[in-house]
């Protein structure tokens, strides 16, 4: 689904990925792990095609498309979904107008007719459910006035909406407690198909004892200098950054 | 501003027979002041972001003898705000006429031409004519100097106007044209009228001028709504000076909003004379192409214990000119004044150009007055947010300049116009604004 080949890409001026690969099939949960400022959140960033990042060597394939091609927009109605690690604000757009421009922008894509108004409303319901997102909070603007849990849920709210083929979710754990954090993983788990597949970024094991990874990652300087199966984690959770840094000689 | 004098001198007797006296009788200070005052020109004070006298500069005919007025135009008209049923009236470029809907009457409520006030009650004209409009200045002296009609609005005391007052002003020439149009409006004590004013031009590629002063005149406890909306073409320029008079405990509300046009100068000046009077100034331009939209505000308070509230939005794209020039005054011995001015402008290209001047002048010490104001782009994140849900850019930037609006459209006190306004503001933001729908000319400004 997702192939990565020897991706740098820098943010003024400063080269912050050196050469990233990575392999992501249908079905999988990859989690990719690393210290603060080793480039996971940029990684997510440049796939998604923020324009403040510039990529300045390397490819990304998606579904057989050249993604880095693709402006933003394009790469989301590819199927790509980005659950932010701060959602924005945007005041005076409320969270319906938000979704209903998103959901029709995606069918005009595909060549659909805009949703009904009927049949939009009934998404809203059914979807909201997954993350058990208070109906009051589709009313607002959109993130304007949540929490920092609700805001998080906002986010799993928009993936169920939008079905993505490849979610990244970049440090959807941080600000949540235990029971938020719950609810937000056991709602990423009911989006898990056989045709879709997540990028879970994330410190910590924690969320990852709720989303079950098939691989892990460790990224570091710009770069993957580790890959292995979930008990990598673990044992990062136990012996910290520090050895694998030494192992790898970096 | 020499070829108006020539003009009127030549014609004076055409510009005087038919015309009330009360008018009449103040040509003569007028010629004064056009023959003795000079157009400000850009850059001068108040005026950063027009230059008058370039304005004027094209000799535009006048339409002295009355002609060319189609009398099916008032009846073929037809303002597409759904659902909002309105005693309405024509003004073919400064000619008044009524539609069907203006011929009903209206209890307690006398519309008519000035002429024909002049005849019917020459003595409302000559005690409210003229008597709030500041002719010390260029632009009204001229309006004085060269209208020949106009018309006038009475709703009596106690009277609350059974339905909106809607008139909409059409400018359509094959050659340079001046309108000089006049609007008095009295709303006697605890009397009530809203007013809906649209603005078109049927015609593009001909500089056609709007030249209008506007009376309002708002006694005791009256409330007075006025929504002033502009469609125009990019060759229209419009020049319009608005004089409100508020007595004791009235309300007033004025919203000036400029949806297209080419050259705009809005000048608003509010005289509060009564005490518990409240004064609402809302203004909302969106500008694209080389439009120019001007807005010069001026609120003094001379009574205390008045509340005032002004707001005015501009989203400015392509090469688009803003200026907001806001002042209030307070005089002395006005306690417990309260006066707010916002200015909010949103710059959606690099080339667009605002200037803005947010003044307070205050001789009282125990009022509150504040004032913001602030320039900004689209907001980068937002609309990168937008845009990884799958929005497209255009559409992700039109959602955040209509969410932009939004303060200023929900405080419109008329519920239809409000939802059409909504509207007319996507269509504007989209590139698809046709005027008000069934103007033959669609005076739309597609974008990048």
């Amino acid at each position: 689904m997702l192939q990565i080949r020897d991706l740098h890409a820098a943010i003024d001026g400063k080269e912050i990925l050196r050469g990233v690969s990575l392999d992501v099939n249908a079905g999988e949960v990859h989690a990719i792990m690393g210290p603060n400022g080793s480039g996971k959140s940029t990684l997510s960033a440049v796939l998604t095609g923020n324009p403040a990042y510039t990529v300045t060597a390397g490819s990304v394939t998606f579904n057989g498309k050249d993604l880095l091609a693709l402006p933003p927009e394009d790469r989301a109605r590819e199927g790509l979904f980005l659950s932010f690690q701060y959602p924005v604000e945007i005041p005076g757009v409320s969270m319906v107008n938000f979704m209903r421009a998103a959901i029709n922008a995606k069918r005009a894509y595909q060549g659909l007719e805009p949703v009904s108004a009927a049949d939009f409303l009934k998404l809203m319901r059914a979807k909201r459910e997954v993350v058990d997102l208070d109906a009051k909070l589709t009313n607002r603007s959109v993130n304007e006035g949540f929490s920092g849990g609700e805001k998080k849920r906002n986010e799993i709210f928009q993936m169920a909406m939008l079905e993505p083929r490849l979610s990244i979710l970049d440090e959807t754990d941080s600000g949540l407690d235990i029971d938020a954090l719950r609810i937000v993983a056991q709602g990423v788990n009911r989006l898990r198909r056989a045709d879709n597949a997540i990028i879970v970024i994330t410190h910590y094991q924690r969320l990852l004892d709720y989303i079950k990874p098939d691989v892990v990652h460790i990224l570091y300087k710009g770069r993957i200098i580790k890959t292995a199966g979930p008990e990598l984690a673990l044992e990062l959770e136990r012996r910290g950054y520090d050895w694998i840094k030494d192992d790898n000689n970096v | 501003m020499q070829q108006y004098i020539d003009l009127y001198n030549e014609h004076r007797e055409r510009f005087h027979s038919g015309a009330p006296a009360a008018l009449n009788a103040l040509r003569g200070r007028a010629l004064e002041v056009v023959a003795s005052t000079p157009l400000p020109p850009r850059g001068s004070e108040d005026h950063e972001a027009i230059d008058l006298a370039e304005v004027f500069a094209t000799d535009y005919g006048i339409n002295v003898n009355r002609l060319n007025i189609d009398p099916r135009l008032a009846e073929s008209f037809h303002c597409d705000v759904p659902n909002l049923s309105t005693a309405l009236w024509c003004v073919a470029g400064d000619v008044p006429m009524p539609t069907g809907t203006a011929l009903r009457p209206l209890p307690g409520v006398d519309v008519m031409t000035l002429r024909q006030a002049a005849a019917r009650c020459p003595e409302l004209l000559e005690k409210y004519l003229g008597r709030a409009a500041d002719i010390g200045q260029p632009v009204v002296a001229l309006n004085t100097l060269l209208a020949q009609d106009g018309l006038l609005i009475h709703v009596h005391e106690g009277v609350d106007c059974a339905k909106p007052i809607q008139i909409v002003n059409i400018l359509n020439a094959t050659a340079p044209m001046m309108a000089v149009r006049r609007l008095l409006v009295i709303a006697d004590s605890r009397a009530a009228v809203k007013l809906l004013l649209c603005d078109h031009t049927q015609r593009d590629g001909v500089p056609l001028l709007s030249l209008q002063v506007t009376e309002v005149f708002a006694r005791q406890g009256a409330r007075v709504d006025i929504y002033d909306l502009e469609e125009a073409t990019p060759a229209t320029r419009r020049v319009n000076a608005t004089f409100v008079s508020q007595q004791a405990d009235s309300n007033v509300l004025v919203d000036t909003i400029t949806l297209s046009g080419g050259t705009t100068r809005n000048e608003l000046t509010v005289d509060v004379n009564g005490a518990g009077a409240e004064t609402h100034l809302l203004g909302m331009a969106i500008a694209g192409g080389t439009q120019t939209v001007d807005n010069r505000t001026l609120i003094r308070h001379h009574a205390p214990r008045c509340d005032s509230n002004e707001m005015y939005k501009y989203v400015l794209d392509d090469n688009a000119i803003g200026g907001f020039e806001g002042r209030i005054r307070v005089d002395e011995d006005c306690p417990r004044v309260e006066a707010y001015q916002g200015n909010r402008n949103l710059l959606a290209a690099k080339t667009a150009r605002m200037h803005t001047k947010p003044q307070l002048e205050i001789y009282t010490d125990d009022v509150r007055c504040s004032h913001g104001t602030t320039i900004g782009q689209l907001d980068d994140d937002a609309l990168f947010y937008m845009r990884s849900r799958g929005i497209p850019r255009d559409t992700a930037r039109t959602i955040l300049m209509q969410a932009f609006m939004a303060d200023v459209i929900d405080a419109v006190r008329l519920d239809v116009l409000r939802d059409r306004l909504r509207h007319l503001v996507d269509k504007r933001f989209t590139g698809q604004l046709a005027s008000c729908a069934n103007c033959p000319v669609k005076s739309s400004h597609p974008r990048d």
